[in-house]
């Protein structure tokens, strides 16, 4: 199964928060997290973040997660927010290659991560990855919403294993739902997509 | 019959914009000057707002206003069930009091909490039963129900209250409550004396009621400019739902825009505007503000507003007679109405019976008890679903007791064409079960398998499975438009949203099969009501294929009828000796005097009147449709169509076979093998049938193995908010292969054959993998849906089944 990135986990996420200096009750650390607000403090606000190839400067709350600062200040609203909690993968990333939830950790963190979303993935003349293709042509979303994550999430597995089992499939894309349960005809995408190359 | 596009599969247009992060939901939009709504929900069961205190929270720094019910409703919330808008009444946790808006969410979260806001608190119920009994709290302030008449009270004596509870029925002076409280359909004592001989099997069950869950939050943005309310929301139907919206919004039918090219998800309870009246909230917000306002939903908020099927506790009792027919059946359901009244799920249920096996006798009676739990109403299968799991395994009970195979007294059992079901006894379009199970038991093996039926290996054991799934499929009397400019390409306006199955697409194909173009000759027009767009059935009951294909191959057939008149006109000789093929009209003594499509489409703009929608339109057509019609008229050449009501029913149908190997020791089972079959007339997309089946699979696991709602009993608090606590299924919990099929014959009341499936799809699995556990162990009926891990174990070790509180829900544990 391809983890979620190791070292970013829930508990380092919130106690970054916490440390911080925001509120950690629920909704707060929601809104907290949507980097809306802007306490003063010694962390630096500016921030160069690699993000689909591309150096972006941009303004960072302390407490704000990755997947606030995508959708919210750099546009890339094809990350979703599902959860906004760490259980659906909606929002999965890749960090260094590795599938992130980006509601989970905090940009601050990622600083001086490769950061890919879906957006990045399409070729300058508008060919799709084999995932995306692999995904159009097995018709394997169903409302759409889960599957900026799916594809993340199946881009980074291809990546350290490109030629999985159907089965490896369905463990390394285990964590991110679909409520369509369109899981099947992701796996019939992914697999395409092998096929692809 | 040789279809162009019937049966084939494509690419719909949205696809593309779904794996490259492109196309939008509605969070997806900003606006220059937008501001942020946050809600104040009810953090108690049931309430009453004594005073708001905004004083503090108005004086903020960033803060807007704020918006009440006494605001949304200055004559008084509407008497009646269903979610408000806001309300000074909540009736669940959860449920929305006030809004604010502020410069950001913070800010806006920061006012709230500044709120003083001050609550009478009153009584509060989550079990039926509890408020059944005499004396019992009831979960509205003026009763326990909610029917036709109003608000009322029902109330059974202790005996029948503790009778139910210990599994057996309540009495026939039991009173009952609900939409449809009772009916009876032949005669059962009749039924029952004829299964004196054969199997009779009485019990009782529950299934858990359960959120939907949807991925995507229903948020929503607004903003008003040139008077006009432009929403960014989200829903199944789109001129369906903005047809109701306008109403609960409080603005004219011509001045809402309502704009959602894409949703997230929706399983029925985003399919009518009074499911999501939350979308109200910013569109009111910013008519009072005067500026853009988005309401971002989170997960918790979404679990209340979103909905939740109704729990069943029930009784039951069948009879089969020696032969195999299910001869009768009796059936009492309590059902859990949540805070907010909720629907008909029981009355679903029956009918379901008596049309999907075709039973001689049946009495249905109910009571429909509210409770202080999330709101309730349509859930993929609706009542239907709930059935079918606690059905299955008395079905094998009766196959084994008399001898039969578990297949044959299916067939035995089985709907087909010339049937009829329900209390109105409703002729069915058509059936095909019996090619169904046949065809489903060919594809699984069924037969040959049956050698490995409950075989042991170590700690593990096999369990077959057999299901079926029924739902009504298809509705009438909607409209169609289609256009076609001078360049020829045909315009198909469809209103019928896209929550993800991509049947505002299959069904717009009926309309190039029609007019036999090319699809790349077609453009569909949607996702926006500025598009002007024909009104549409709520995309919800399995309906749209059926319906929709409907009404876009009538405005079709509308524009060739017309295509052939201009033709005759201009080149002599009458409409009728003209045809269509290869974008022409054209004689069908000598194709080639004829006209290309763009030609005709030109020739009918430059004659006008009933050509371009400016005169002569059918009549009944809805007043949204009449509005859309109306600001095209003049602009291209016209077809447009109102279908005519039809009374049958047209049923869509699955059947699936599964097998499971069930681990003795932990109660976990792993589903070895699936295949689903529908049978849903002729198939119009088979990879959107496909994406019926196994989504529709992965719902049904959920529904006999997992899925739950849960309350603090204490304090009424929701504890499933989240997709880990209500154990929506993952990936790991589904099979690593799904097989779909589907028997694809034509049913008559519809031009290209089709019939719905979405519902039934979740039906059959949810029958099949409930009747594979009760075979593993040795045809053990649970009566249960979920029937949990826990119970499993429970049942093994031979303690009481539901031994762990809220294994399943409130109501057993």
């Amino acid at each position: 199964m391809q983890p979620v990135n190791p070292q970013l986990t829930r508990r380092r996420f919130i106690k970054g928060v916490i440390a911080s200096g925001a509120v950690a009750g629920t909704t707060s650390l929601w809104y907290a997290a949507s980097g809306q607000s802007r306490p003063a403090g010694a962390v630096e606000r500016m921030l160069r973040l690699n993000v689909n190839g591309q150096e972006r400067t941009v303004d960072v709350a302390p407490q704000e997660t990755l997947a606030s600062t995508l959708r919210y200040k750099l546009g890339l609203t094809g990350t979703k927010l599902g959860c906004n909690r760490g259980e659906c993968g909606a929002c999965t990333v890749l960090v260094d290659d590795i599938p992130t939830y980006a509601c989970s950790v905090l940009t601050h963190s990622m600083k001086d991560g490769r950061i890919e979303t879906v957006e990045g993935l399409e070729a300058p003349d508008g060919t799709l990855h084999p995932v995306q293709q692999g995904f159009v042509e097995a018709l394997s979303p169903q409302c759409g919403y889960c599957t900026p994550g799916q594809v993340m999430a199946a881009v980074g597995l291809l990546r350290v294993n490109p030629n999985p089992t159907r089965e490896q499939v369905r463990e390394g894309l285990a964590g991110n739902l679909c409520r369509c349960g369109s899981y099947d005809s992701y796996l019939d995408g992914v697999m395409r997509a092998v096929e692809l190359g | 019959m040789a279809y162009m596009h019937i049966g084939k599969d494509f690419v719909p247009p949205d696809v593309a914009g779904k794996v490259t992060g492109r196309i939008k939901y509605a969070e997806d939009y900003t606006r220059e000057g937008m501001v942020y709504a946050r809600l104040l929900t009810s953090p108690i069961p049931h309430a009453r707002v004594v005073n708001i205190d905004a004083s503090e929270a108005l004086a903020m720094e960033g803060v807007h206003g704020i918006l009440t019910a006494d605001e949304v409703y200055p004559d008084g919330e509407p008497q009646s069930t269903g979610l408000k808008i806001l309300t000074n009444e909540p009736t669940l946790v959860g449920e929305p009091i006030l809004a604010l808006a502020a410069v950001d969410e913070k800010t806006a979260e920061t006012a709230i909490a500044a709120l003083n806001v001050t609550f009478e608190r009153l009584p509060f119920v989550l079990d039926p039963l509890d408020s059944l009994r005499e004396g019992g709290p009831n979960a509205y302030a003026n009763g326990n129900t909610f029917n036709r008449e109003g608000y009322g009270e029902v109330k059974w004596t202790t005996d029948q209250v503790a009778s139910f509870r210990a599994g057996t029925p309540p009495g026939d002076d039991a009173p009952t409550s609900g939409l449809v409280p009772a009916f009876a359909i032949g005669d059962l004592e009749a039924g029952f004396a004829a299964a004196a001989d054969g199997f009779i099997y009485e019990g009782s069950f529950t299934t858990a009621g359960y959120p939907h869950h949807s991925m995507e939050p229903r948020s929503a943005m607004a903003y008003w400019e040139d008077g006009k309310l432009y929403l960014h929301g989200t829903s199944q139907s789109l001129t369906a739902l903005a047809n109701d919206m306008a109403g609960i919004v409080g603005v004219a039918k011509e001045d809402l825009v309502f704009i959602n090219a894409a949703t997230g998800g929706g399983f029925g309870q985003r399919a009518r505007a009074n499911s999501i009246p939350s979308m109200a909230i910013p569109a009111k917000m910013a008519q009072k503000l005067n500026r853009p306002v988005m309401m971002r939903i989170t997960r918790e908020e979404e679990f209340t507003i979103g909905g939740a099927r109704q729990g069943f506790q029930g009784w039951i009792k069948v009879g089969f007679r020696p032969d195999g027919v299910m001869s009768a059946c009796d059936l009492f359901i309590v059902s859990d109405d949540g805070g907010k009244g909720g629907g008909a799920d029981a009355y679903s249920a029956a009918d379901c019976i008596s049309i999907l096996y075709q039973t001689e006798a049946v009495r249905y009676r109910n009571a429909s008890v509210a409770t202080n739990t999330a709101h309730r109403g349509a859930q993929r299968g609706p009542g239907q679903n709930q059935i079918a799991p606690i059905i299955a395994p008395i079905m094998d009970a009766a196959a084994d007791a008399l001898g039969m195979s578990r297949l044959d007294i299916r067939v035995v059992n089985s709907a087909q064409t010339g049937d009829v079901g329900g209390p109105q006894r409703t002729p069915l379009t058509s059936a095909y079960m019996p090619e169904a199970l046949r065809q489903t038991a060919e594809a699984f093996d069924w037969e040959a398998r049956q050698s490995r039926r409950r075989q042991r290996n170590g700690n593990k054991v096999i369990g077959l499975g057999i299901g079926q799934g029924y739902h009504a499929a298809g509705r009438s009397g909607q409209d169609g438009i289609v256009m076609m400019g001078a360049d020829g390409r045909l315009k198909i306006h469809s209103g019928v949203g896209n929550l993800g199955t991509y049947s505002y697409a299959a069904t717009s194909r009926a309309a190039a099969e029609a007019l036999r173009m090319p699809w790349e000759s077609c453009d569909i027009i949607t996702g926006r009501t500025d598009n002007h767009l024909p009104i549409t059935s709520p995309q919800d009951g399995s309906n749209s294929i059926f319906t929709n294909t409907r009404t876009c191959y009538g405005a079709a057939m509308d524009l060739v009828a017309k295509m052939k008149e201009i033709a005759a006109a201009d080149l002599g000789g009458e409409p009728a000796d003209y045809d269509i093929s290869e974008e022409r009209v054209h004689q069908i003594a000598d194709s080639g005097t004829g006209m290309t499509y763009a030609e005709v489409a030109q020739r009918a703009m430059e004659l006008g009147g009933k050509y371009t929608g400016e005169a002569e339109l059918p009549e009944d057509l809805h007043e949204w449709t009449q509005i859309a019609a109306s600001r095209l008229a003049g602009t291209a050449f016209m077809g447009i169509y109102h279908d005519p009501v039809i009374s049958n029913n047209p049923p869509g149908f699955t059947v699936t076979c599964t097998e499971i190997e069930l681990d003795l020791e932990t109660g976990k089972f792993d589903i070895l093998d699936m295949v689903s079959v529908g049978e849903c007339g002729t198939v119009v997309h088979p990879q959107g049938l496909k994406n019926q089946l196994v989504g529709g699979a992965v719902w049904g696991i959920g529904l006999s193995a997992l899925e739950r709602h849960l309350y603090d009993p204490q304090n009424g608090l929701p504890a499933s908010t989240g997709y880990w606590q209500s154990k929506v299924p993952t990936y790991l919990d589904t099979p690593v292969k799904i097989d779909a099929g589907w028997v694809d014959l034509p049913d008559p009341e519809n031009p290209v054959g089709a019939r719905g499936i979405g519902e039934p799809s979740q039906g059959s699995v949810s029958a099949a993998l409930t009747a594979a556990i009760s075979d593993a162990l040795d045809g053990h009926i649970f009566g249960a849906a979920p029937i949990t891990t826990d119970m499993i174990i429970n049942h093994i070790a031979g303690t009481r089944e539901d031994a762990v509180a809220l294994a399943q829900n409130n109501f057993r544990g």
